[in-house]
């Protein structure tokens, strides 16, 4: 264990001599400082206290030897731990105080303490400052560990000791940024009266749209939306999630298919569609008006349209939490119902029901959240149903930029996530749901009830049908002309779009590659990062116990619940300046979709751990395992399901998601859903679908290949249902 | 897209990720303008600077100001290109832009109104007429005489088929506003807004949505501007444009340089070329039917004629004014989004 600790205190100080502490004009990954040392912003942290007469920079150093000495010296080893914890906490803030104090135009406190050298500032931390960093953080984490913290395991506090810091740095300090400007008065100077008046506004809490009046505030409108989405996705997604492992119905590969479409729709194109099929002039409202005499309203526009729209968009989610849920419920527990003379619906109601709260639970919250947080349906859909999303954005964007506004609504916001979490942990209550034990389990899955298989056709047969007509009207409209008007065939948006010239050599001269490829990269470097970030997270969350779990619980949901919009200005606030400076590069873009998506990544990796048995843990552990070989062995291949969710999630996200990058994204780096809004401001729907409906081909392609290569996960039993494999 | 680029794109997909080096010359621009004429603009400059490389984004004048606001101090923009002229009015006062010293005598009176209120921070470049818009097919299968005035809005034959943005979130309809203050004076612009809003289907949340949903025939008549409905007209919507008889406001297009760009050079000439004869005369070739602030510009065809369309005097410097806009929203959100059904 101690060399573990060594190895780690030299890889700092080899980063702190080597490497070039700051971010150099040529990005975060230069090497120049390995060909041109001495140059002062290609420095090694080194170079720069000597060279530059950056003094500051000998501090965090010298705590790190001072780990080193005592190392040596014949300590108690808690003792010695404890010292090196302190000296690694301070290396650690040195780092960060240092970076924070002394900006690109020089020290913000205390000049004259700085020096000549620091009144000209310094830029962005870089590579050398990153790896620095990163060792001091797991010198600390082990020696906590080495004081007995963590059941004395280096692994263990290492990864919360990460994570925490990821969090940290990246969603609570620049949410922070914004959330402060909730206090702030309008002539500079914070009250606590500024917030008070803002928070209980009427236009917030307004309830008078239930006694009869015009309209409700806009946290009721939002809370009433996200409530009936949440329990509506997890409905359906539960029907979809039984229909596809209890039944026996002939089309399920093709029906599969449609379920996941919606999630990988971008954004604006489900609202699209709804509007030309049920707007007033769309095409059913026409059919109907002329078949039945229907009268043309405008229905969608409002509280109705956008609930359609989000539970076109969210059952997927919460069919993907579901179905691994459903899946892992055990057939031994079913069997055993039915031969204490349960019927079906009795087994179904009262074991594999109450066996599936973890994953109801999660799929509630995440549609509930989605919802809070959806801009796109409500941007297009919304009529004069205001919702807190929305209304945020154009606090920040609108003719009048009001951020002390944005902010409020945004806590607003915030406190709904934390109310709604709250109440899913009390509903859950401290019941055990493990039904993946080690014990041999070779049962058959109960079939449905009657009832119950009526109402999961009844609901998923004509919902599937209703999301083929909704895709085979966005395929027909990136064919014609002009949707709705002239409906010619033409392959003209695709042309433009995603031209090639091969007249010579390859040329991509479609307008969309650019855009593509850049999507492209960063999703794919995107996803992996996340589910790992997302399922270790969970992996803390159900397995270990520490202080400030629910803390810590929660601050990985939080940005989440964030509406992108906070998230992009935040985020401009927080890293376009040193310490940490990332604006206009890719890497702001990849850590914006890895934070904003790995609470997809935790709740799926909670429910699906929670379902399998500790023993599995306990058995590897005992048999002499440390945890990091329990993880690679144990758990992380009964979490394919969960995993192949949460990267599929994140890919996805990344390539549709538009409101936290519109802030984001620069010319090198454009992301497609950018681009895709400009073209649809400027009324281009054909090109626009066309370009959708290219991505949709894509992610399809992609989570198929995943698919293959994850596989399922072998439980020892197969999943049969009863009467299925007969049929 | 030229075809080095793609090139490099293919065989660097992952250069792109790990690299952001600086080239010679570079000018980064955000455009606010539609993409099809941001592009011709980004190709045409690169033909003529060879060495100059266009990094360019398009982004929505709103969502530019909330950038620069949160970069000021070190912004990672050069120009800010296209879009209404009021946020770069904002931008000025907020001083996030500075002058750019380029010669205006060229230009339209409005345009260099807009370069002389702003200290020369910001150029106008071009300008577009409020309007109003209807679809043929609603009205007539309604049986509804077409508005031909402002006045003529309130008519309750017209309910629940006006369809126009809500100010607080879109410069369009701010500009409506201002223009129905400086028409009719405050007071009696709020009570006929307040009767006009009796009629609003909805105030959307984008100025430009309410011509869309108008093509569609999702709302029978939009208010907004005159140059998004010759577009969609002439995508082959069925789309009537009417200039009120009481007279119309405008929004002036303008270009700004961001206050310490990384590369001022570049910056300026890419100011002057945008304001250069020949190359506003292009814009139509992309659908962009706005009027050009160069003299010598061609105007086309489907440009909604300024000279016959009676345009106020509009007040850029008081109306663009933060003071007067709260004011002006406050009671807006008093008298007349309460009047809406």
């Amino acid at each position: 264990m101690k060399r573990t600790l060594t190895l780690w205190v030299v890889t700092g100080i080899l980063g702190f001599c080597i490497f070039p502490w700051y971010m150099t004009d040529s990005g975060f990954w230069s090497s120049q400082t390995l060909r041109d040392p001495l140059v002062m912003d290609s420095a090694s942290g080194l170079v720069s206290i000597f060279y530059h007469d950056r003094w500051w920079l000998f501090l965090p150093l010298l705590s790190l030897i001072g780990v080193l000495l005592v190392q040596c010296l014949p300590l108690r080893p808690v003792l010695e731990a404890r010292l090196i914890a302190g000296l690694a906490i301070f290396a650690l803030s040195f780092c960060a105080l240092q970076g924070l104090v002394i900006s690109r135009s020089g020290p913000s406190v205390f000049p004259w303490l700085w020096g000549e050298a620091a009144s000209s500032g310094q830029p962005g931390m870089g590579i050398g400052a990153g790896l620095f960093a990163l060792s001091a953080l797991f010198v600390l984490t082990s020696s906590v560990s080495h004081m007995g913290r963590g059941r004395g395991d280096a692994f263990v506090t290492g990864m919360i000791g990460l994570i925490v810091s990821l969090v940290v740095v990246f969603v609570f300090y620049p949410v922070l940024h914004i959330l402060v400007q909730a206090l702030q008065l309008p002539g500079g100077g914070y009250a606590f009266s500024v917030f008070a008046s803002g928070f209980f506004a009427s236009d917030i809490w307004d309830l008078s749209c239930l006694f009869g009046g015009n309209a409700c505030g806009v946290a009721i409108n939002s809370i009433f939306l996200a409530v009936s989405t949440g329990l509506g996705t997890t409905v359906l997604g539960l029907a979809f999630a039984l229909f596809f492992t209890r039944t026996a119905f002939p089309a399920k590969k093709l029906l599969r298919v449609l379920t996941v479409i919606p999630i990988i729709t971008p954004p604006f194109v489900i609202g699209l569609a709804l509007i030309l099929l049920f707007g007033r002039t769309g095409t059913i409202t026409e059919f109907a008006a002329d078949l039945f005499g229907v009268e043309k309203s405008r229905w969608l526009y409002g509280f109705w349209g956008i609930y359609f729209a989000q539970m076109l968009s969210f059952t997927p989610i919460a069919f993907l939490v579901l179905i691994g849920v459903v899946e892992g419920v055990s057939p031994s527990m079913e069997e055993a119902s039915q031969t204490l003379d349960a019927n079906r619906w009795q087994t179904f109601r009262f074991v594999s029901l109450p066996l599936m709260r973890p994953g109801l639970a999660n799929a509630f919250l995440l549609g509930f959240i989605e919802s809070l947080a959806d801009f796109g349906n409500p941007l297009v859909l919304g009529g004069n149903y205001d919702v807190l999303s929305t209304e945020i954005y154009y606090a920040i964007v609108g003719s009048v930029a009001d951020p002390a506004r944005a902010a409020i609504l945004a806590f607003t916001l915030l406190l709904l996530t934390l109310t709604a979490f709250i109440a899913q942990r009390t509903w859950l209550g401290k019941k055990s749901y493990a039904t993946v034990t080690g014990k041999a389990d070779s049962g058959q899955h109960a079939a449905l009830s009657p009832m119950v298989k009526r109402f999961c056709y009844g609901i998923t047969l004509p919902w599937a049908a209703l999301t083929a007509i909704v895709y085979s009207m966005i395929v027909f409209g990136s064919f014609v002309k002009l949707w709705g008007y002239n409906h010619s065939f033409t392959t003209e948006h695709y042309v433009r779009a995603f031209g090639i010239d091969f007249s010579d050599g390859i040329r991509f001269v479609g307008a969309a590659w650019d855009s593509y490829f850049t999507t492209l990269t960063i999703s794919t470097a995107a996803a992996p990062l996340t589910a790992l970030i997302g399922l270790a997270t969970a992996y803390l969350l159900v397995r270990q116990k520490f202080i400030g779990k629910s803390a810590f619980e929660f601050g990985t949901m939080l940005s989440f619940a964030i509406p992108g919009t906070v998230i992009g200005v935040s985020y401009i606030m927080a890293f376009n300046f040193p310490p940490i400076e990332l604006t206009g590069t890719s890497v702001i873009l990849i850590v914006v979709f890895v934070f904003r998506n790995m609470p997809v990544g935790v709740r799926g990796g909670v429910a699906a751990m929670s379902q399998l048995d500790k023993s599995l843990d306990e058995a590897s552990l005992t048999l002499g395992a440390n945890s990091f070989t329990t993880v690679r062995r144990v758990i992380a291949p009964l979490m394919g399901p969960a995993m192949l969710a949460a990267l599929t999630y994140s890919f996805v996200r990344a390539i549709t998601s538009v409101s936290a990058v519109i802030f984001l994204v620069s010319a090198k780096h454009n992301m497609a859903t950018s681009f895709i809004v400009g073209r649809v401001e400027n009324g281009e729907f054909g090109f626009a679908i066309a370009y959708s409906a290219v991505l949709i081909v894509t992610m399809l392609a992609a989570i198929l290949g995943l698919q293959f290569l994850i596989g399922q996960r072998r439980l020892r039993r197969t999943n049969r249902v009863e009467g299925a494999v007969a049929a | 897209m030229t075809s080095a680029k793609s090139k490099a794109m293919l065989t660097g997909v992952f250069a792109t990720l790990l690299t952001s080096t600086a080239l010679a010359g570079e000018v980064n621009v955000i455009c606010s303008a539609e993409q099809p004429w941001c592009d011709l603009m980004a190709n045409a400059f690169e033909a003529e600077n060879p060495d100059t490389k266009v990094l360019m984004v398009r982004k929505s004048t709103g969502e530019t100001l909330a950038q620069i606001r949160a970069e000021a101090g070190n912004p990672k923009v050069d120009v800010w290109w296209g879009g209404t002229g009021d946020p770069h009015l904002i931008a000025a006062e907020e001083d996030l832009t500075q002058p750019s010293g380029v010669d205006t005598s060229k230009l339209l009176g409005w345009a260099q109104n807009m370069h002389d209120i702003s200290d020369g921070k910001t150029v106008g470049i071009y300008a577009g007429a409020l309007g109003v818009a209807y679809n043929v097919d609603v009205l007539e299968d309604k049986g509804i005489t077409p508005p031909a005035c402002w006045k003529d809005l309130t008519d309750p034959s017209f309910a629940g088929e006006i369809q126009v943005a809500n100010p607080n979130s879109s410069g369009t309809a701010y500009t409506e506003l201002a223009t129905f203050v400086q028409l009719f004076g405050e007071d009696e612009a709020y009570r006929l807004l307040a009767e006009i809003g009796k009629n609003v289907n909805s105030y959307t949340k984008s100025g430009s949505a309410p011509s869309k949903a108008a093509a569609r025939g999702e709302t029978g008549i939009s208010i907004g501007f005159m140059h998004g409905m010759v577009k969609l007209a002439s995508d082959g919507f069925p789309l009537k444009i009417v200039a009120p008889c009481e007279g119309t406001g405008y929004e002036v297009g303008a270009v700004s340089i961001i206050k310490g760009a990384k590369n001022p050079e570049e910056a300026k000439k890419w100011v002057e070329f945008a304001l250069r004869a020949d190359i506003q005369s292009r814009a139509p070739e992309t659908g962009s039917f706005q009027v050009p602030s160069n003299s010598n510009a061609e105007v086309a065809e489907e440009s909604p004629e300024l000279s016959l369309i009676k345009l106020i005097d509009y007040d850029f410097a008081t109306y663009g004014a933060s003071e007067t806009r709260k004011r002006l929203l406050a009671r807006w959100d008093k008298e007349v989004k309460p009047a809406s059904n």
